[in-house]
């Protein structure tokens, strides 16, 4: 009896154990997904509160005298004299006459820094729009820098020793003088849209990039789109089960595992190189990108046939059609919804790409907007690489802003994709 | 612009062609289709492709060639280059040319040889285009005729229609495998170049990498040493970081996912998966950059260790994050595809479910999960934006996960991008180490995609 008894004493501790394995090995399970959750939590909210303000920009109220003297010195209003004057010195003077007590040429240079660039181009529509502004007085609202912006949002800290921060006491007690007087506001930047890049945090933009962006999807979707497909169909449908076939199919599979930066090199030795395509150009990123997703789309488009059941195909022929028949007019129009998704998850995978337009010379700095695939561009993901190397602390804002924007758009394709998919996708 | 011309020419005379066709079979037949062979708009593709096909074929021909022929015409022009210089040497006096054909004025505008070069250049090229265009029109209209020709009750235009989408379906698949030739061509290539200039074992074994060239012949070190070890260590140590994070994770939330989870839970579970698949690598690098990086050298300040601020151990765990989803996925994948018997006769011998996983369900899956590890391990190595941002630059022979290693990638993108010469070692050492890094991305993948096939055919 007391043998039985021991007997179950140690099982019932043995078992004791083997349940608090059990526990700890979930418990490692649970931990393995909540760090994953953690890490994603963790980059969405350094990104997005270090790029919020990306979309805010300051402004500064300054009282400009459009001067007669500056502007058109010769009084007759000609659009070319109008579009070269000076008005930086507009700028310039009225920053003189808020601040008499400063003087010395340093000091007056740091007070120039103040105000960005940009201000003179505001001034300059204005008049365009209106010469009658001509010798009046008026108060206008102009970008403040990228300094200023970063000291108004509180990047920069007030209270740090001098030495340690980018911005002097001196100019933190200019801007405080605009901010007592009201003359200071934190406006949308629509200038982030509407713009190009710049050098300039403050008047830097995503609109290049985003038009690069769109040009090099369109010719990467044109290319690869219907290419992807007929091979697909091909491998599918019609490919004979022999060596050349086998070859095709490990072919694709191991193209598509190949690191992106190798189709870079490509695009540099056979487009740029042997086929003299224009550098930095949209047509070139598209042509590299579509080699790129052409393996994501036949592996799609092909998963898709093959979830068609065979006896739709057996009954169109049966009725009389051809095989080409059977598959254009009913097998592709079925397939259709599948072979959507899988297109649009690749063109997802392309718009974040980088790498390979690196190689291809997609990263110059380009502050005109494309208007043509041949144009030198620059894509999204290119310019949150060129921003995040930028060494202005104005540029960490912009770049997770810009990095907002690229996540919007990969999240929206990826959720079209998903809803295509609940949506359309029929179960046999 | 021309192409654009010539595009719609063709295709406005291949819709003609169409119609052509179209109307000739039905007339030909009095109207009663039901005696043709195939249906009326067959007969309208076959003129179409007779018109269209032809000239496709010769400008295809005319874009392959023309630019070698105008090239060697022009230079031919020009007497003070010598026959035997380097191809380098051609491709600028051809590109001032260009550019002085274009722009009327640049280098080379006070050289009337020069000049007349370019006057010629323009002239073969506006001479060219004007036989291109009436070649292709004349082509088009002799298919067009022949085509409607041909057309009769008795022609099979349906069978010779799909044998021709049948070739372009065809030649769509083999665009895949000439991606490949490509690389592998353009890759062979430009790394025998550079081979040719720097020994292979050189490459191969040298410990000391320093692609500086020197800008003046008669600088210190103007060779520049192309020993790629200390490339190919740091690439190894940051990928064995990465893997160390993404394996055990990776391979627990598949299993937990498959084993444990509820659907609820596999719900919320798979799509933060995925998400963390789809965040561009760019993110995750500007993320290395500004976050890890900074927090892990803190980290380090604080227990006295020197750690640099470009560490491999910041950019292997991020990269590790990255690479997460990819073992968990294709991990999910192999533990599902484990029979539910094997579960089942475990559990029936009293197996708790984490002695099931351990002890029968990883050991039926081992091969598969080999396999995922291996495609990780391929994509590690390639993977190149997160080190760009994250990783340093200078290459240090180090097994010091804090110090700043370089990788390949990195290494390629450095020498390629900015103003490049294409015969200097430097820019040409960027392809033998893209040679590498696709010969040893293509052994893995290669392995591990028959090891996942061949598994997965053992339970099916």
């Amino acid at each position: 009896m007391t043998e039985l008894k021991e007997s179950m004493k140690i099982a019932g501790a043995r078992l004791k154990k083997r349940h608090a394995a059990e526990t700890r090995f979930k418990a490692l399970g649970i931990g393995a997904l909540a760090f994953a959750f953690l890490c994603v939590a963790t980059l969405f909210t350094s990104i997005i509160s270090n790029g919020y303000t990306g979309f805010l920009q300051s402004y500064v109220e300054i009282d400009i005298n459009f001067d007669e003297s500056v502007i058109d010195p010769d009084g007759n209003r000609a659009i070319e004299t109008l579009k070269d004057a000076d008005y930086a010195k507009l700028v310039k003077e009225s920053l003189r006459e808020t601040f008499p007590e400063v003087t010395g040429r340093r000091d007056k240079r740091t007070l120039y820094g103040l105000i960005s660039s940009n201000a003179a181009y505001t001034l300059r529509d204005m008049v365009l729009n209106d010469p009658s502004l001509i010798g009046q007085k008026k108060s206008v609202w102009v970008m403040a820098s990228d300094e200023v912006d970063m000291l108004l949002k509180d990047v920069f800290d007030r209270k740090e020793a001098e030495d340690t921060r980018p911005i002097s006491d001196k100019e933190i007690a200019w801007v405080e003088k605009f901010e007592k007087a009201g003359k200071v506001e934190t406006r949308f930047n629509t200038n982030f849209f509407v713009a190009g890049d710049s050098r300039e945090p403050e008047q830097a933009g995503i609109r290049g990039a985003l038009v690069g962006s769109a040009l090099t999807m369109l010719v990467t979707l044109v290319l690869s789109f219907p290419a992807g497909v007929m091979a697909a169909i091909y491998l599918e449908e019609f490919a004979p089960k022999n060596k050349f076939t086998y070859l095709v199919e490990v072919n694709i599979n191991n193209l598509a595992a190949v690191p992106s930066i190798v189709f870079g090199l490509l695009g540099l030795a056979i487009f740029l190189n042997m086929f003299g395509m224009p550098r930095s150009a949209p047509i070139a990123g598209g042509f590299v990108l579509a080699l790129m997703t052409l393996p994501t789309i036949i592996i799609a488009s092909r998963a898709a046939l093959k979830s068609i059941p065979p006896s739709i195909k057996e009954a169109a022929i049966g009725v009389g059609a051809s095989k080409m028949q059977a598959v254009f007019h009913h097998q592709l129009p079925l397939a259709l919804p599948g072979i959507l998704t899988g297109t649009i998850i690749g063109m997802a995978q392309a718009l974040g790409e980088t790498a390979p337009l690196l190689m291809i010379g997609m990263v110059a700095f380009i502050a005109d907007v494309p208007s043509t695939p041949f144009n030198p561009a620059t894509v999204l993901p290119v310019q949150v690489y060129l921003w995040a190397d930028s060494p202005e602390r104005a540029f960490v804002e912009k770049t997770s802003a810009a990095i907002m924007v690229l996540l919007g758009f990969l999240i929206t394709m990826n959720a079209l994709a998903v809803m295509l998919r609940k949506k359309l996708e029929r179960r046999w | 612009m021309q192409t654009t011309i010539f595009t719609v020419t063709v295709l406005l005379l291949a819709l003609i062609g169409y119609y052509m066709g179209r109307s000739r079979a039905v007339t030909s037949v009095g109207g009663d289709i039901r005696q043709l062979h195939s249906l009326p708009r067959h007969y309208g593709y076959y003129v179409s492709l007779w018109c269209g096909i032809p000239a496709f074929i010769l400008c295809l021909i005319w874009l392959v060639f023309e630019p070698q022929i105008v090239n060697s015409l022009v230079l031919s022009d020009i007497s003070t280059i010598d026959p035997d210089a380097s191809s380098a040497v051609f491709a600028r006096v051809l590109s001032d040319i260009k550019f002085l054909a274009s722009n009327g004025i640049g280098r080379g505008s006070d050289d009337p040889e020069m000049l007349r070069a370019a006057e010629h250049y323009n002239q073969l090229k506006v001479m060219g285009t004007g036989s291109l265009a009436v070649a292709i029109i004349a082509f088009s209209m002799i298919g067009l005729v022949v085509g409607r020709k041909s057309v009769n009750a008795e022609l099979k235009a349906r069978n010779q229609v799909e044998t021709v989408i049948r070739w372009v379906l065809l030649a769509s698949s083999v665009v895949a495998v000439l991606t490949t030739i490509g690389i592998v061509g353009s890759l062979l290539f430009e790394a025998i170049r550079f081979f040719g200039k720097i020994p292979f074992t050189d490459f191969i074994f040298g410990l000391e990498w320093s692609p500086q060239i020197a800008l003046r012949k008669d600088q210190v070190a103007s060779e520049g040493s192309f020993g790629a070890i200390p490339i190919f260590a740091g690439t190894l140590l940051i990928s064995f970081i990465a893997l160390c994070v993404a394996v055990p994770i990776g391979l627990l939330s598949a299993v937990f996912m498959s084993e444990y989870a509820t659907p609820a839970v596999r719900g919320i579970g798979k799509p933060i998966l995925e998400i963390l698949a789809g965040i561009p690598t760019v993110v995750y690098g500007f993320f290395a950059a500004l976050v890890v990086a900074p927090t892990i050298r803190g980290l380090g300040d604080r227990f006295g260790l020197d750690v640099s601020s470009e560490s491999a151990l910041a950019v292997g765990l991020v990269m590790g994050v990255m690479i997460i989803p990819f073992v968990s996925s294709l991990s999910d994948d192999v533990i599902r595809a484990v029979p539910q018997s094997l579960r089942d006769g475990s559990y029936a011998l009293g197996g708790t479910k984490s002695e099931t996983v351990t002890q029968v369900i990883l050991p039926a899956a081992l091969p598969g999960i080999v396999g995922a590890v291996m495609l990780a391990a391929s994509r590690a190595i390639g993977e190149t934006m997160i080190v760009v941002m994250g990783a340093g630059l200078t290459a240090n022979l180090t097994a010091n996960p804090f110090q700043a290693v370089t990788t390949a990638t990195v290494q390629m993108v450095t020498l390629l991008v900015g103003d490049q010469e294409f015969d200097s070692p430097k820019t040409l050492a960027a392809f033998a180490l893209g040679l590498v890094l696709f010969c040893v991305t293509l052994c893995l993948n290669v392995i591990a995609l028959q090891v996942v096939a061949k598994y997965r055919e053992k339970y099916d």
